[in-house]
């Protein structure tokens, strides 16, 4: 087997070694009923790479990659051209294989790497101090609760309507055994979201108010009156970031008043990868709340001979060593995709994240403009970075878009399915439009459009 | 500082120190090279990547929240970045490197086929909310490696979705709090035995248990005895016990060989047992959980299915179920139905009797993971993952048989250990510690194993070797183990300050966490 160096030979002078006489003697504690005769039955025998590579690739055959349609998915996970080089460097075997830095003095390579990663993510949400990542944004969003309910001693959470449905599924489930109440809503269809409606919802019970930007319609809100709102009454403000691309194009939530900003980073250097894995940020504007975060943190020492040096630090904080008492249950972070993320955005830097952000507006823009032509569609949006929705006139949006698929173009989400069963929110359907959208794509998408919603049956 | 010490060995680079400086301008020694922070070495005018200039007069329609003031980030051309991350990447130790025998964290090779095929545009360009009629391959990976871990385990039902071990531990524990809270009581304690991994306590409290210890017997394993007292204090059929969380094989290296015992007591009190599957490598394709009564386990599949660990994750952890706690799985799963085609099952299209605790995550789970782990579960198929946990099994007996006549090892005599051999620092001399002998085996060229954990044993040292290492390998290793222990126990001082060849000596931690630095400022002028 080409993954197994040990030779028979070896096998029998390490058994020797061992005192025991065949392989079962190591095995002698597993109590009779759990002994097997032989390999576990109804599993194929060992296969040759290329007979591996053969069934995977038939496979993969059978999706349609995004690279070969025209695509316009969002609503959470978005496509953007990953330089060449952020796979070099994430295929590095030194960052590859090694793991978490236990041993600082032989780690220093993913110590620094998240120590710029912290920074870079630090100033793109406009906060104090960012964390060595999380799972994804979902559960980031979730860890920003709890830790608001601790910051504040309140066990209330308002939730916008306006936010992710999973994003708020996650937190629903996670509050159920933890006893926050969370207040949430569903999305209003309407031009801007209705903040006087959001911000009545907060009260001196509350411990935080979680808030999309740009939220799961693609508008942009003034994140600083929710603050005010907000801060009157004592709560935290959690802004909830689903693609930070846009924070290139607009003012960060921290800028604006957040107290924590969390994220989803797979946009950057991650890839789609069917949903994961992806890259949970997370951040805080005030210092002060630092020992109150969840996760890994990376800090600046020095070492024995006085030279700058990396470590984990603050890890009181952490299960490892609090057991029941620690801030949350999480051991891993993202490592990988945080290397793919920190990469990505040093390869853009200011000028080029500020042009990649402005290239998808500039795209969207162009598309909104063109798909609002099409008969029966309109744009709801009054503003939006690189995602809108658009309301089909009374056709119903999921059927649409399997329709779309069948004529080979993947044309967005429909809300309806996020929002099963909601009846308002059936006939709109979320495009997102990434610097990889061509301009012959947009024309596609309007041009299939026009057809799928010519092809439906008047209700 | 230069005196060879009684082995010969030498601490210090003689050049370096016979001036007292330093013996280059730049810091660097040869291929040991000093690497600046990005902050400090890019501009906010360079970047790598060629887009378009901002056209200032293009339509905005961003709600009059354009950004004003700089982000602060710096950019790098291409080939500096490639430099920057390639210097950065040799200041970090891999499996690639050398041998990495963490304890309980299984620094197993990481096959590259998986690495080429998870990369494949069929995998990796696919959208998690793409029609699912475009994805059907991407379903179908799901639905094929959720047979092979429910085979290899012996269990009817399992959830895809956890991202890693320690959310598949809460997704585990959220269904046993589900299923007795469906049947009228949540109940109020989890019983976890004191070698646990610091995750299942974490665990059990956030899902809203009192946690309690598990006595353990002086061979390492649960006392059976004591387990079953405490399980009948609530009296008969009415215990506050709701489950138990044992690691199989446990901490110490040792299979639990009461645990199915173990499970038939907690179900006659009605509790559920949890099985933390961390060390499921040192089992897989010999034994089936499901053979020992275990109701819910979580799989690293970083661990047991050669994932790679990345700098720390992402990991991904599915989490097999029983018959009993099945209905309580989180959504979404994959369906196939009658006509063979896949489906993503959610709310809207759930089963009446499905009881589901609901979300844990956004999307669908770890995919770049699993088509990883099951193009290594192909390669190995079910012979070679027998093989698997036998040579690591193996692997690590040799190394206690060969090391225990010399290092303290608590647990030799409690018959062979699974994957891993547990030794402790009694009898080092001069003060010296589990500590040092880490920092020691560094400059001879390893990864250190883990330290301080399981805490049961005083400066615990758990040295796991995988069974993808060479005898010569591990018979290196076990000289270069063996040279350290001994100065250990010499107490040879200048192990104190080890490593002396690494790229840093030792950090000062306690300096980090008083005034916390975590991230990079401007230098002030």
């Amino acid at each position: 087997m080409r993954y197994l160096p040990l030779t028979d030979t070896d096998r029998a002078e390490m058994l020797a070694k061992c005192g025991a006489s065949s392989i079962d003697d190591l095995f002698v504690d597993v109590p009779e009923v759990a002994r097997l005769d032989g390999p576990i039955r109804d599993l194929p025998m060992h296969a040759s790479e290329m007979a591996v590579e053969r069934h995977m690739k038939a496979l993969a055959g059978k999706n349609l990659a995004a690279e070969n349609t025209p695509f316009f998915i969002g609503a959470g996970a978005y496509r953007h051209h990953i330089p060449a080089s952020v796979d070099t460097v994430i295929s590095r075997g030194e960052f590859l294989t090694a793991y978490t830095p236990y041993q600082p003095e032989i780690a220093q390579g993913t110590l620094q790497m998240l120590f710029e990663f912290q920074t870079q993510v630090a100033r793109l949400y406009g906060c104090a101090v960012a964390n060595a990542s999380l799972y994804d944004g979902s559960t980031a969003c979730w860890e920003a609760v709890a830790m608001a309910t601790r910051v504040t001693r309140r066990k209330r959470a308002v939730l916008s309507g306006s936010l992710h449905p999973h994003y708020a599924q996650v937190v629903k489930t996670m509050a159920q055994y933890t006893g926050e109440e969370i207040a949430d809503a569903q999305p209003a269809i309407t031009t801007e979201p209705n903040l006087d409606t959001l911000t009545a919802r907060i009260d001196e019970d509350t411990a935080c108010v979680v808030v999309q930007y740009p939220d799961i319609l693609g508008r942009i809100s003034d994140l600083s009156k929710v603050a005010d709102a907000a801060r009157a009454k004592g709560a935290l403000l959690v802004v909830v970031n689903t693609e930070p691309v846009a924070l290139g194009a607009i003012t960060s939530p921290g800028e604006m008043g957040a107290d924590i900003v969390v994220g989803e980073g797979q946009a950057l250097g991650v890839g789609l990868q069917f949903g994961g894995p992806y890259l949970g940020l997370f951040a805080v504007r005030d210092p002060k709340h630092v020992r109150q975060m969840p996760g890994r943190l990376c800090g600046e020492t020095v070492d024995a001979e006085g030279k700058r040096g990396f470590v984990l630090t603050l890890s009181t904080r952490e299960q490892h060593i609090r057991r029941e008492k620690a801030t949350s249950n999480i051991c891993t972070n993202s490592g990988l995709c945080a290397l793919a993320f920190t990469t990505h955005m040093t390869l853009l830097g200011e000028k080029g994240l500020r042009q990649l952000a402005a290239e998808n507006h500039r795209l969207a823009c162009l598309a909104a403009d063109r798909l609002e032509k099409v008969p029966g569609v309109s744009l709801l949006n009054n503003s939006f970075f690189n995602e809108f929705t658009l309301m089909l006139d009374g056709k119903p949006a999921r059927e649409i878009v399997r329709d779309l698929a069948d004529r080979g173009v993947l044309g967005g989400v429909s809300l309806g399915r996020l929002y099963p069963g909601v009846e308002a929110l059936e006939h709109a359907l979320l495009v997102a439009v990434t610097e990889t959208t061509t301009e012959d794509d947009i024309d596609r998408l309007a041009i299939e459009l026009h057809d799928a919603l010519a092809a439906q049956v008047p209700a | 500082m230069n005196a060879p010490n009684k082995s010969g060995w030498k601490p210090t680079m003689e050049v370096a120190d016979a001036s007292g400086e330093t013996v280059t301008t730049t810091g660097n020694r040869a291929l040991m090279l000093e690497e600046r922070l990005i902050f400090e070495i890019g501009k906010a005018e360079t970047t790598g990547v060629d887009l378009p200039e901002i056209d200032k007069r293009a339509p905005s329609r961003l709600g009059g929240f354009e950004r004003s003031e700089p982000i602060g980030l710096v950019g790098l051309t291409e080939p500096e970045t490639v430099r920057h991350y390639t210097r950065l990447s040799r200041q970090n130790y891999g499996i690639d490197l050398g041998f990495f025998p963490l304890g309980s964290c299984t620094m197993k090779h990481n096959p590259r086929l998986n690495e080429k095929l998870a990369r494949l545009p069929g995998f990796a360009d696919i959208h998690p909310l793409a029609p699912q009629s475009s994805v059907q391959g991407a379903l179908e990976v799901i639905d094929q490696l959720a047979t092979w871990l429910k085979t290899l385990t012996g269990m009817p039902g399992v959830a895809m979705s956890p991202k890693a071990g320690a959310h598949g531990e809460l997704c585990g524990i959220l269904a046993i709090r589900a299923a007795h809270t469906a049947a009228g009581n949540p109940r109020e304690v989890v019983l976890v035995p004191e070698s646990a991994h610091g995750t299942n306590p974490a665990t059990a409290a956030f899902a809203g248990y009192k946690v309690e210890n598990i006595p353990a017997t002086p061979e390492g394993r649960v006392d059976v005895e004591a387990l079953k007292a405490r399980l009948g204090k609530g009296g008969e059929g009415d215990s506050d016990v709701a489950a138990v969380m044992i690691t199989n094989p446990n901490t110490c290296g040792l299979f639990e060989k009461d645990f199915r015992t173990i499970a038939d007591a907690v179900h006659a009190v009605g509790g559920y047992v949890y099985c933390d599957g961390a060390n499921f490598n040192a089992i897989v394709g010999r034994v089936r959980p499901g053979d020992l009564g275990v109701d819910a386990m979580h799989i690293n599949l970083h661990k047991t299915f050669s994932t790679p660990h990345g700098g720390g994750g992402p990991g991904s952890g599915p989490v097999v179920f029983s018959e009993a706690l099945m209905p309580f799985a989180p959504l979404p799963y994959v369906e196939k139905d009658e006509a063979g085609e896949f489906h993503i099952v959610e709310e809207e299209n759930a089963d009446a009797e499905h009881q589901t605790f609901g979300r844990m995550t956004a999307f669908h789970g770890q995919m770049g993971m699993f088509t990883r782990a099951l193009t290594y579960m192909l390669s190995h198929g079910a012979d070679g993952l027998k093989q698997v946990s036998e040579d690591a099994v193996l692997n690590a007996n040799y190394i206690l048989r060969s090391l225990e006549d010399i290092l303290h090892a608590p647990f030799a005599d409690s018959g062979p250990c699974m994957h891993e051999a547990l030794f402790g620092d009694k009898d080092f001399g001069g003060g010296l510690s589990t500590l040092d002998l880490a920092k020691g085996l560094i400059d001879e060229g390893y990864h250190p194993m883990t330290v301080y954990f399981p805490l049961v044993v005083h400066g615990a040292m758990l040295v796991e070797p995988t069974e993808t290492e060479s005898k010569a390998s591990i018979d290196q290793f076990i000289t270069a183990f063996r040279h350290v222990v001994q100065r250990a126990l010499d107490g040879d001082e200048t192990l104190k300050q080890a490593p002396y060849f690494a790229p840093r000596r030792r950090l000062d931690e306690t300096a980090a966490a008083r005034k916390p630095k975590l991230a990079w400022e401007e230098p002030a002028e």
